[in-house]
Parts: structure tokens; sequence; C-alpha cells
């Protein structure tokens, strides 16, 4: 049984439509990377099914029921979690407070703030310190509990690496596989090839809003999907 | 003794510009909203309580039946009104004229104002009314040689209890934790399960309510007019701005440095309180190294 | 506005503008040379108030339609021309017209210290911080020996003169002014400044890197915005005969600028028109009816920012265009759509 499927989406700002009939599914406890150049339209894909942006077509199915139209804080206690682009954690709350927010919609399941502070002990540290002095990856680590602390069908980690350290992205990708490997299913964006063949099962490259790959994670070609990222046909192979 | 009643007197007043700023903050901390329906709001609590006084209703059962409808007016005005001018904002047409855009909840609330202000003119005149509190309004206690008034005190009382409740609220329960998500992100909220609209309503529910609430304080203290609302306003607007934007307890400080400049300007020109306020406002504008960029809510 | 990144034709205006144009020639005609003789003297001193009410909408409409300020205290410069004028005039003896231009003068000179004291307010804090100005300038002015404290004055320069002649020097005055003000003010979106700040106006990211010229475009729209309000004060001034300072230094100026310009259309120089017409048709056949117009009116616009936040002239933009500010994109080429998407 697939936790999500996704058919025939497009998601359009004004003219532009930014996903163009994508499809993909995820079944429970899978990990899928969704993977593209900037601008292939990974965000507003999560944006659309997270409830933040609505479809023009296409739907979405939670568990087997739509949710195509449902508004963001609907969907959330419904299960659909986004840490989103840009981490957008609380400024003027404090940590503690910005995790406490992931439990408003009082979703039942294994995730309470002790098991967010294991995971993230320097998180636990800075607890009571607002969220706006937070270092970039702090905040993503915080974004990442405030989504798990509403135990989610299906968690959404969107560029989870952007504008960060490769240690601290390293680190955060740890925590990232453990979160995964707990049985968590999720579906992660990154443009971040390494870390995101790290901790998926499989993986689906957009490129100008389309699928133009669709792969198991393990035994992946680089180039194959480097390929896929600028749009050089990989049928036949390229001559790179 | 002329002066230092002077001194007491403007910071009783302060109690009474602070509950009547309470609400205007709340309301720009969580959405950003400047009201401008604001002071003739208050002064429609006062006409409000004034008829059911009237009507025989004891003044304590008007307040317990004001507050209430108030707080159901202001989740009708967000939904309503203030919502739908939120949406415009961000949302300017793309060439040629772009619409009220950014500017749409401030328009609206204007719109509001003028409206209200006039029918409230067109149904209860232009003639200036008190609500009657039989010795309520005379009372004083003996303080040394001064006399302070009764209601002044009660209010000011009142006053820090309202923030102080508020500031918990805010601080303490996970709705007020919520509203104040909204107001550092609306959108990253909806992520969280916080529906933004029903928490702007929730928001300017307890605003209305505790403008409801300041509006039957100054009814009994003040002779009012329905053009009496823009003072209201005004006075209001000049305690949040004095006392720094911030926190609830700024704003008390601000009302009572406002009313101690009108209570002393008074004494030295009978004629120059609230022209005293207004300079003392505009003095802190100066004096405040680079302006006042305005701040979200905290706890 | 968006400006395409590869476009074949650009053009200001059209035939929608030459039409218009040539139906703005006509009325001002049938304003100048035909009116004064056919409709009373009651109806002249009407239309000066129109005239003003233009005038006020017009300058409102600089602050905020182009400026992005709204300001609730412009009642203060009404007050300040109103005044000046009679001084003025009576005082200094100056001739009716020049004691005019010179109150707008004196208006704008008054504008720009106030411009540092209120730009320190932000968004709607400026909207309430501008009203508390325009409060102390009527508090003050009834403070001032020889102001007429709580009663105000009354213009005694005209006296003497044949009401007729009165009647229809202001008239005739009132209606240049007003053509001057819309022109001046046309002009002013189409130079340099007002295109810098249109652009600013339709990217508020560009905006705050831009920094000291926005202030700048900014203090500039705000002194001029005020001196149109002081000449149309004045002009209140003349056709009255006379100054209080509860009248003058009211809001309700404001409340009419607002609505004039929010139902005509924010933002274009021919809503403030349609606007002011309509303002002042609805006072002239509600004002039986009391403050009940003002009921109306507060509604209306409410409903226009809610509904139709373009305003009347929005509904009907696009096609006809008086004064072409903006340019406008003429037959985009198929490719030059594709283009741009590959652009970006
Ligand atoms: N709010 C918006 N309004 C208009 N266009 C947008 C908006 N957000 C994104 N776009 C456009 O939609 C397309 C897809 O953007 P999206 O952010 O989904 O890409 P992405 O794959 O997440 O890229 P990145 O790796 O840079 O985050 C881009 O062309 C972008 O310019
Ligand atoms: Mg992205």
């Amino acid at each position: 049984m697939n936790v999500l499927d996704v058919s025939g989406l497009a998601v359009r700002y004004g003219d532009l439509t930014a996903v163009d009939g994508v499809s993909l599914s995820v079944a429970e406890g899978e990990t899928l990377a969704v993977l593209g150049a900037n601008g292939a339209g990974k965000s507003t894909l999560l944006a659309a099914l997270a409830g933040m942006h609505l479809p023009a077509s296409g739907t979405v199915l939670l568990d087997g029921a739509p949710v195509t139209r449902v508004p963001a804080h609907q969907r959330v206690r419904r299960g659909i979690a986004l840490v989103p682009e840009g981490r957008r954690i609380f400024g003027s709350l404090t940590v503690e407070e910005n995790l406490l927010m992931g439990r408003y919609p009082k979703r039942p399941g294994p995730w309470d703030l002790r098991a967010v502070y294991d995971m993230f002990p320097l998180v636990a540290e800075m607890r009571d310190r607002r969220g706006g002095v937070l270092s970039g990856g702090q905040q993503q680590a915080v974004a990442i509990g405030r989504a798990l602390l509403a135990n989610p069908r299906v968690l959404l980690l969107d560029e989870v690496s952007l504008g960060l350290a490769p240690t601290v992205v390293a680190q955060l990708y740890d925590a990232v596989r453990q979160i995964t490997a707990s049985g968590t299913t999720a579906l992660v964006v990154e443009q971040d090839l390494d870390q995101a063949l790290r901790v998926a099962d499989r993986v689906q490259c957009l490129l100008g809003g389309r699928t133009v790959l669709e792969a198991p994670a393990a035994g992946l070609d680089r180039d194959t999907v480097a390929d896929a990222y600028f749009g050089v046909s990989h049928h036949p192979p390229s001559p790179r | 003794m002329d002066w230092l009643n002077a001194g007491v007197q403007g910071v009783l007043l302060g109690g009474q510009y602070a509950l009547l700023a309470c609400g205007l903050s709340l309301i720009f901390g969580v959405m950003r909203i400047v009201n401008l329906a604001h002071g003739v709001l208050a002064v429609l609590a006062a006409y409000l309580s004034l008829v059911l006084v009237q009507q025989g209703l004891p003044l304590w059962l008007a307040i317990v039946v004001v507050v209430p409808l108030f707080a159901a007016l202001g989740y009708a005005v967000q939904r309503g009104l203030f919502n739908p001018a939120l949406a415009q904002v961000g949302q300017d047409a793309a060439g040629g004229a772009r619409g009220a855009g950014e500017l749409a909840p401030l328009l609206v609330s204007f719109g509001v104002a003028v409206a209200l202000t006039n029918l409230l003119q067109e149904v209860f005149s232009a003639d200036t009314r008190k609500i009657p509190t039989g010795d309520l309004a005379s009372a004083g206690l003996p303080l040394g040689d001064l006399s302070v008034g009764v209601l002044p005190l009660l209010t000011l009382g009142v006053a820090v209890a309202v923030i102080a409740a508020v500031q918990l609220f805010l601080a303490r329960t996970s709705t007020g934790r919520a509203m104040r998500a909204v107001a550092d992100d609306a959108g990253a909220a909806a992520m969280t399960g916080v529906d933004p609209k029903h928490m702007y309503a929730v928001a300017t529910a307890l605003a209305f309510a505790t403008l409801g609430l300041a509006g039957v304080f100054v009814g009994m203290s003040t002779q009012f007019s329905p053009g009496y609302g823009d003072l209201v306003l005004l006075f209001a607007f000049e305690a949040v701005i004095i006392g720094g934007l911030g926190s609830l307890w700024g704003t008390l400080a601000g009302g009572m440095v406002l009313g101690l400049a009108q209570t002393i300007g008074a004494q030295i020109d009978p004629q120059s309180g609230v022209l005293a306020g207004h300079l003392v406002f505009l003095a802190v504008l100066v004096v405040r190294p680079g302006g006042l960029m305005p701040r979200s809510v905290q706890a | 506005m968006s400006r395409p990144a590869a476009v074949p034709t650009i053009t200001r205006g059209g035939r929608g503008s030459l039409v218009g144009g040539g139906v703005m020639l006509l009325v001002v005609v049938l304003l100048a040379a035909v009116v004064p003789y056919v409709v009373t003297l009651g109806a002249l001193s009407s239309l000066v108030m129109l005239f003003a009410l233009v005038i006020l909408g017009t300058t409102w409409n600089l602050l905020a339609g182009y400026g992005g300020m709204v300001s609730v205290g412009q009642q203060a410069y009404v007050g300040v021309g109103g005044y000046a004028l009679i001084q003025l005039a009576d005082a200094v003896g100056a001739p009716p017209w020049l004691a005019v231009l010179a109150a707008g003068l004196i208006g704008a000179a008054i504008a720009l210290p106030t411009s540092y004291l209120v730009f320190r307010l932000a968004g709607g804090y400026f909207a309430i911080g501008t009203w508390v100005v325009a409060e102390v300038f009527r508090l003050v002015t009834m403070r001032i020996d020889g102001l007429g404290g709580g009663t105000g004055l009354s213009l005694s320069a005209f006296r003497g003169t044949d009401r007729v002649e009165r009647v229809a020097f202001v008239y005739w005055f009132a209606l240049a002014l007003m053509i001057a003000v819309v022109l001046g003010t046309y002009l002013l979106m189409r130079s340099r400044v007002g295109l810098g700040l249109t652009a600013i106006r339709d990217d508020r990211v560009a905006a705050s890197s831009l920094g000291v010229a926005v202030d700048r475009g900014r203090r500039l729209v705000y002194v001029a915005g005020s001196a149109g309000a002081a000449l149309a004060g004045a002009l209140v001034a003349l056709s009255t005969l006379g100054v209080t300072p509860g009248s003058i230094y009211s809001v309700s100026w404001t409340a009419a600028m607002i609505f004039i310009v929010v139902v005509g259309g924010i933002g274009t120089i021919e809503g403030p028109l349609v606007g002011a017409v309509l303002y002042w048709a609805l006072q002239q056949a509600l004002a039986p009816l009391g403050t009940w117009y003002l009921v109306v009116l507060g509604v209306v616009a409410v409903g226009v920012v809610l509904l139709a936040p373009r305003g009347l002239w929005g509904l009907v933009a696009g096609r006809y265009q008086l004064f072409p500010t903006g340019y406008r994109v003429g037959a985009v080429a198929p490719d030059a759509t594709v283009a741009r998407r590959a652009g970006e």
C-alpha cells in the first residue's frame, strides 16, 4: 500500500507551469529522493503536496484518500509534514516553542520532544534561545524536529543541505538516515546527489517540471543522473 | 500640590490609554493591520453600554454583554473584511492600475471608520453623552492631601489586569504560541497545522474584547460623541509609539507618559493638555534614533 | 509591470488615448467657455468645490498610488492653505490669485521639514502619525494670535467686488488651477522621477535596494502632494470666503481624498478624476439626507477595495487611457514569449 500516490500533477504560477504532469508514489517506509537542477520544480512539487500551493490539475492521494485540494493546515493534521526550503523557523519563538508548534496537530506517534532532543543534542542545549539567533544548521535541525513532532505519515524534506557547510550537511544527513531507517516514510528533495543517494531507496529526477528519470538508488550511475539533471538524453548514452 | 495632583491624575489616565491601546497593538502585532476604526469602535462600545444601562441593566451586566459581543464582532470583522483585504496584500495587479494592494487593510478600516462614525451620528446625534455610574464617577480615596478618583484607579487596575492576562495568554497557552507563530510567518504556521485565517480572527476577537471593555470605561469617565473616536485612536496610537513597540507593558508606560503630558500640559495652560500630549509624542519620534520600525508581538 | 525581455513594439497610449484626449479637451472647453454662461452662481461655486476635490484626489493619489504612503493627515495642508490665503490676501494685500499660489508654496515649505518627522513612521503608523501632525497644526493655529482662535477668519479681500465678477473669477481660476495640477502630476509621473517611483511601486525588492533614491522620491512626492492640498485649501477658503479651524482642518478632507482615489482607481491619473466627479455628485444628491452620504461613502469605499480593487477606472482602463504614463506593449510576437521563458 502506498502512503503517497501522485498522478498527473500540474502546478502553475500564472502562465508558468512549474510542475508539468508529475506522477510519483512512495510506499510505506520507503524514501524517495527527488532530484533536479535549480528551477526544475522540486520545491513547487513539495509545496503542492503540502497544500501550500494548490495544483491546477492532477491528484494527490494520502493512504488512498484524495487530499488534492485540502488546505495546508488540514493536510498536516492528516499526516503530511513539510520541512520547507529556507527552513522558515519562527524567529521570535524559542527553540522549544518552535518544536512545540510541531505538536499543534496533536498526532500520536513515536516522536516527542525527548526523542527530538536525543536526535539533535545541540538543539536541546539551545532550547531557550530564540529561533532567529540560531545558525543555519541549527535552524535546519529545528525545522526537521518540528516536522517530526507532527508524527507524519510522510515527511517532506526540501533541500536540507541548502547553504550549509559540508560537515553540517553530513551531520544532518546522518540524522535523516536515522529517521528514514527507523521506518518513517519520506520524500527528500536534494541537489546534493551524494547525500540523496545515502538516504534514498529510489530516485526520481525532474527537469523543467517533468520526470526525466526514475530509478532505484542502489547502483545508480552518477553520470546517468547528471545527464538527466541537465536534460542530456541518456538513451542512447551520452558521448561523455 | 496642584502639580502633584496633575501627576497622579496623569498616571491614572495612562491606565485608560493603555487599555485602549491594547487591542490596537495586538492587531498590529499579529497581522500588521493598523485598524483606523479602532477609536470609533471604542465609542460604539460606549454607546452600546449606555443604551443597555438606559434599558435598566446594571453596569456590570452591560459590560458582561458588551465584551463578548465585541469579541464576536471582532471575529466577524476579521473574517468578513480584514482577511479579504489581507489577501490583496502582495497581489498587485500587473501593469497599469495596480489596485489597493498593500494599502487595502488600511483603506478598508478607514472606510469602516467613516461609515461607523457617521452612522453613530445619525443614530445618537452629535451631542455628548456619558454613561451614568452613580457615585462611582465622583468617589475619591484620600491619599495624603490628594483625592484619588476611584474610577480612574479602577480603570488602571483593569488595564494592568488585562495586559497581564493577554501577556500570559500569548506566553503560556498553545493558542497564544500559535498566534505568535502566525505573526512571525503565517505560511510556516499553516505548515504546522494552524489555520492563519482563523488565528487572525481569534486575535481580532481578543483585541475587540479588550477594546469593548476599554470603550465602556471611556464612556464612564469621559463625555463622548461619535467624533470622539478620532481622539481615542490618536491617544491609543500615541501610547503604543511612546511606549516603544514590543511588549504591552511598554504600552502601559507609554500611556502613562501621554497621560502625564496631558495633565501637566493642562496644568500649565488649561487649553493645551491635548496639544502637550501630541508634542511629547512628536518629540519621542524625533529623539528615537533610526525611526520606528514596527515589530511583531512578543511574549 | 513586468516587462518582457524581447519586445517588438512599445507604445505610449494609442488610439484609445487619442479619443480620450479629444474628449478631455472637449470637456475643458465646455467647462471654460459654455458652463459659466448657462448655470447659476450657486452651481458655479459648487463646481469650484469639484475642482478642489479633483486637486485633492489627484495629489493624494500621488502620495498613496505612486509613493505608497497613506496619509490620513493631508487636512494639515488644506488648513495651512486656507489660513495662508486669507492672511496673504487680507493682511499682506496680495492679489487673490497670487495668494493662492503662494499658499501652495507655503504648504510645500511646511511639508518639507514635516516629512523628516513623519517619515520615521512606516506603513500604517505613518497614517496615524500624519493625523497627529494635522491635529497639532489645528491646535497650534487656534493658539496663534490674529488667526481668530476657535472661530477662524473670514476673507475680506473681495469686499466691494461684484458677486458675479467674484464667482466668475474664482471659477475660472479654479478651473485653470485644476488643469495645471492634473497636467503637472501627469508630467511628474512621466519624468524620470515618476517612472522611477512607478518602478519602485511595482517592485518592492528593487525598492529596498535603492534606499536613498527611494527616500528622495518619496519626499518629493510628499511635498508635492502637500502643496496640492494647500492649493485646494486656498481655493476652498477663496470660494467660501473664510475658514474655521474645525472644518478646514477636518479629517473629512482626507476621507474625501481617500474615497475619490480608491473608488476612482488608485495609482492612475484618470482614477481621481472619475472619483472626484462621483464623490461630488453623491454629495450633491445625498446632501438633504444629512451625514448619511458619508455612511454610504464609507461602505462603498470598503466594497470597492474588496471587490474591485482597481476602482471604477480600473474597470475600463486598458480600453482607454487618457494619460499614458506607463509603456504598453503592443502585439507581442509568439517567439518573444518563448524567448522570455528561456531567458528565465
Ligand atoms: N512564487 C513563485 N512565483 C512565480 N514563479 C515561481 C515561484 N516560485 C517558483 N517559481 C518558478 O517555478 C519554477 C520552479 O521553481 P522551484 O522553486 O519549484 O524549483 P526548484 O526545483 O525547487 O529549484 P531550486 O533548486 O532552485 O530550489 C522556476 O522557474 C521558478 O522560477
Ligand atoms: Mg527549491
